[in-house]
């Protein structure tokens, strides 16, 4: 009898997407895709617009990592006005960029993913959500919500508030670091230090859980890309291309962030709305490769601060090469967080950090620039072409989550192959295909610079194209 | 106690409404008592339940999924609330009504593009040829400016929506606030 299993919307996501999965003759899992469903065209909605409007227009992307494309446009800016923006300024920029990662990274954990992780993949879809986690365990539940609220007051003490904020502009940010907030964050870092601590604890007791999951949950070789500094550390604010293989050797050390087109080619799919990135040099799709905490972790020699690298050396033990289960993003998100607390209390106590220089004022010097970050998710490319009154002609946009497209389809086609089995679908095994989703923590607003509320619809094909079954998770 | 049944969409905005929702941090515990969600972006439930008291609509209507949405929500819910600039006036997404909608596929599926150029057609919804306010296609019975409005704004609405009195946003936020 013919059905078609619907998950639709996927949800604790962020963004609009879609599942389809093709069974063979004897109902095993064939192919699955991941099809994203939205699109806004920022790349050109933005012509004929003064470039000093970028930060903000281009923040209005993600409004969960608004602070990573204000950062991306206002380097890209900084590039066009040609200056160097002064060392406060940066240290600033950073420091919000890094509250950001906290926030959005608590965000995954506590309110999207502990649902799954705490209470169980197969718990009641009712009860799966960061309000079932209030009732289940609300101690853990508010220690969450004063995480990501740790992140979201810095931003709002810097920024002026917490979402959007105007304060990051060409060639700097707009005003100093006032004193009594720097005393306002810095008593609160060893709280936030001690909640990351114990999510920490936490994560390390259950993962053992969920052997079936990390040995399944996207785990296969790919490449991993992003930032590092001068150092080989992790750097999230201004770094250079590395880029590892799934053994851990380096294939391209210290590349000029101005040079991604050299390595980095995108690809259209006919059914997705969000294009496939892939490493030039090997090509589509061979070139597949991973971004984001698990990357980054992946990438670097060290972290560079005391508590993040006890952390990461536990987690570079868990692969002989590079860490290849995408389960373990989980665990990358909380080491970064930690490494976040720990930076930002660095940033503060640095001498020069209420200096009141902290802006470069300039002309047009460039007609174009690029910019380059790692958001949450992972690296983020904005690129610009200016005319010569400062009017955008041109941007493109490669975004964090679009860099994971290839290995987030590869990871739905694993997780299905596992864990459905033709003709009984149980909603467990949905929520894995979802859950394996969120452990990559897409924004796919930002990466198709678009934004939804994620149908992730499923529909079960025969080889032939014929649709086999439908079934609602509700029904 | 009877919970209230609070529904929260987002269609074409940046998720920023969201988020300021989830601001109102310690006070969701609270809210948590007052308020069952039944539908949203943080929550499994995957079908427009048929009885919502409440529904958030945050983003404006640009594509045919946006309009299936809208019009399910809002003959399901007893209140419907544009959240946000985006909701309430089309804000940045309808910065692409300058353009046709051809020319903005092809600048990101033709132009910005290595290999196998083309606009997605396939299994992806249409985009409406420009991006509206929610109002212009169904009633709207209150409205939160801002981008986005200030999670102490969302909570007074809620707030006073719950206790069947009109709230009143003027003094909390503004458009673009």
């Amino acid at each position: 009898m013919p059905k078609t299993i619907s998950i639709d919307p996927v949800t604790r996501i962020e963004g609009h997407a879609k599942i389809t999965i093709q069974l063979d003759d004897e109902g095993r899992v064939h192919d699955a895709k991941f099809h994203v469903t939205q699109f806004r065209g920022f790349e050109k909605l933005i012509e004929g617009r003064p470039f000093t409007e970028m930060p903000s227009v281009m923040a209005r992307i993600c409004g969960i990592c608004p602070v990573s494309h204000l950062v991306a446009s206002a380097k890209a800016c900084d590039d066009i006005l040609a200056v160097q923006i002064p060392k406060t300024a940066k240290r600033l920029r950073q420091m919000l960029n890094l509250a950001q990662l906290i926030q959005s990274h608590a965000l995954n954990f506590f309110h999207l993913s502990a649902p799954d992780l705490l209470l169980g993949m197969d718990a009641p879809p009712e009860d799966r959500n960061v309000f079932g986690l209030m009732n289940a365990n609300p101690d853990l539940a508010r220690k969450g919500i004063r995480l990501r609220k740790f992140g979201q007051q810095i931003i709002e003490w810097l920024g002026g508030k917490r979402i959007h904020p105007a304060w990051v502009v060409p060639g700097g940010v707009n005003a100093p670091l006032d004193p009594k907030k720097r005393e306002m964050i810095l008593e609160r870092i060893p709280e936030a230090k001690r909640i990351t601590q114990e999510a920490l604890d936490v994560y390390k007791r259950i993962v053992d859980d969920f052997a079936e999951e990390t040995r399944t949950f996207a785990n296969f070789p790919s490449l991993f890309v992003g930032l590092v500094n001068d150092k080989n550390q992790i750097e999230h604010y201004d770094g250079k291309f590395r880029v590892v293989d799934a053994a851990g050797r380096i294939i391209v050390n210290k590349l000029d962030d101005h040079k991604y087109m050299e390595i980095i080619g995108e690809r259209v799919e006919p059914d997705s709305f969000l294009k496939s990135p892939y490493y030039k040099p090997m090509g589509y799709p061979n070139g597949m490769y991973r971004v984001g905490p698990l990357a980054r972790l992946n990438i670097i020699d060290r972290c560079g601060t005391p508590l993040a690298d006890q952390e990461w050396a536990e987690f570079r033990a868990m692969g002989r090469g590079a860490v290849l289960s995408s389960f373990h993003y989980h665990f990358a998100r909380l080491v970064e967080i930690l490494y976040g607390i720990e930076m930002v209390e660095n940033i503060l106590n640095d001498p020069d950090i209420l200096s009141k220089d902290c802006r470069a004022m300039a002309r047009v010097n460039n007609h174009e620039g690029i910019g380059v970050s790692e958001a949450p998710r992972g690296m983020l490319i904005h690129h610009y072409k200016v005319d010569n009154q400062g009017l955008m002609e041109w941007a493109n946009l490669i975004i964090a989550t679009g860099h994971n497209n290839l290995a987030m389809n590869k990871g739905v086609l694993q997780v299905a192959k596992h864990f459905i089995e033709g003709n009984e679908i149980k909603d467990g095994a949905l929520n894995r295909v979802e859950a394996v989703i969120r452990a990559f923590d897409p924004c796919l607003s930002c990466s198709t610079h678009a934004l939804g509320q994620m149908p992730l619809q499923m529909e079960l094909y025969e080889a032939e194209g014929a649709l086999l079954d439908t079934r609602s998770r509700d029904a | 106690m009877n919970k209230k049944k609070l529904a929260t969409v987002w269609l074409d905005g940046c998720s920023g409404c969201h988020m300021s929702v989830l601001d109102m941090d310690e006070l969701l515990i609270e809210l948590n008592e007052l308020i069952e969600l039944v539908y949203s972006p943080l929550v499994d439930h995957k079908i427009i339940p048929d009885d919502i008291d409440i529904t958030l609509v945050e983003g404006a209507i640009s594509s045919t999924d946006d309009l299936e949405k809208i019009h399910k929500l809002r003959k399901n819910s007893a209140m419907l609330v544009s959240l946000g600039d985006c909701a309430v006036t089309g804000n940045v997404p309808s910065m692409r009504n300058h353009f046709n909608v051809n020319e903005v596929m092809k600048r990101s599926y033709e132009e910005n593009v290595d290999e196998n150029p083309g606009s997605p057609t396939s299994v992806v919804p249409q985009l409406l040829p420009q991006t509206r306010p929610v109002h212009e296609y169904v009633p709207v019975d209150f409205y939160i400016p801002g981008c986005p409005p200030s999670a102490a704004a969302i909570h007074h609405v809620l707030v006073e929506l719950l206790n069947g009195r009109k709230p009143d946003v003027s003094e909390m936020t503004r458009f673009g606030a």
